[in-house]
């Protein structure tokens, strides 16, 4: 899973049946000191974030299974949000 | 799988309830000299991993999920090992000078 910050939100009004009530997001990837790295990328929400919110998220296949029984065709998915880290 | 070292620990309250109960580890994976590969990544601890500790990552959903026993659930990293030592042959060096 990777760190990132929640950045934006993505409408799309034609799109596959099965991501009909799916909220599409905008991440920022994050390194563990918070610093922005990498590009942008749109994913689905399985928890309930909110904008700005510090999250961890899912990549591939598995991030489809939050969604399970139904088939939803999305690579990633934000999985948790993200308290404290304690580094070292 | 890579090697990588465990540099901290993630605490979640609000997330998938398939990673209720599983320590959340920040890992930073090495090349074989020691130096990063990329950024860092959460993973979930199979092992009972520390901070510091050398270890080895799976970065693939089904290897993740059978090795902390939550199948169907989103994970695709998990820390599977403790590395006592690594042992580099010196053969490992010889394809990279027949290329030149």
């Amino acid at each position: 899973m990777f760190l990132g910050r929640v950045v934006g939100t993505v409408v799309a009004t034609v799109k596959d049946a099965a991501l009909k009530g799916q909220r599409l997001l905008i991440v920022q990837p994050l390194t563990a000191d918070l610093k922005e790295t990498g590009k942008r990328i749109v994913v689905l929400d399985a928890v309930g974030v909110g904008a700005a919110e510090l999250i961890y998220w899912c990549r591939g296949k598995e991030s489809s299974f939050p969604f399970l029984p139904e088939e939803v065709p999305t690579d990633n998915t934000i999985v948790g949000i993200v308290d404290e880290l304690h580094l070292c | 799988m890579l090697i990588a070292r465990v540099i901290g620990e993630m605490v979640s309250t609000h997330k998938h309830p398939s990673h209720l109960g599983r320590k959340a580890l920040l890992v930073q994976p090495l090349d074989l000299d020691g130096t990063n590969r990329g950024d860092p990544v959460i993973a979930f601890d199979a092992v009972d991993a520390g901070v510091g500790d050398q270890v080895l990552l799976v970065t693939e959903g089904f290897s993740a999920m059978t090795s902390v026993q939550r199948p169907e659930s989103p994970i695709d990293m998990a820390v599977v090992g403790v590395i006592d030592r690594i042992d580099l042959h010196a053969l490992a060096q010889t394809p990279a000078a027949h290329r030149k």
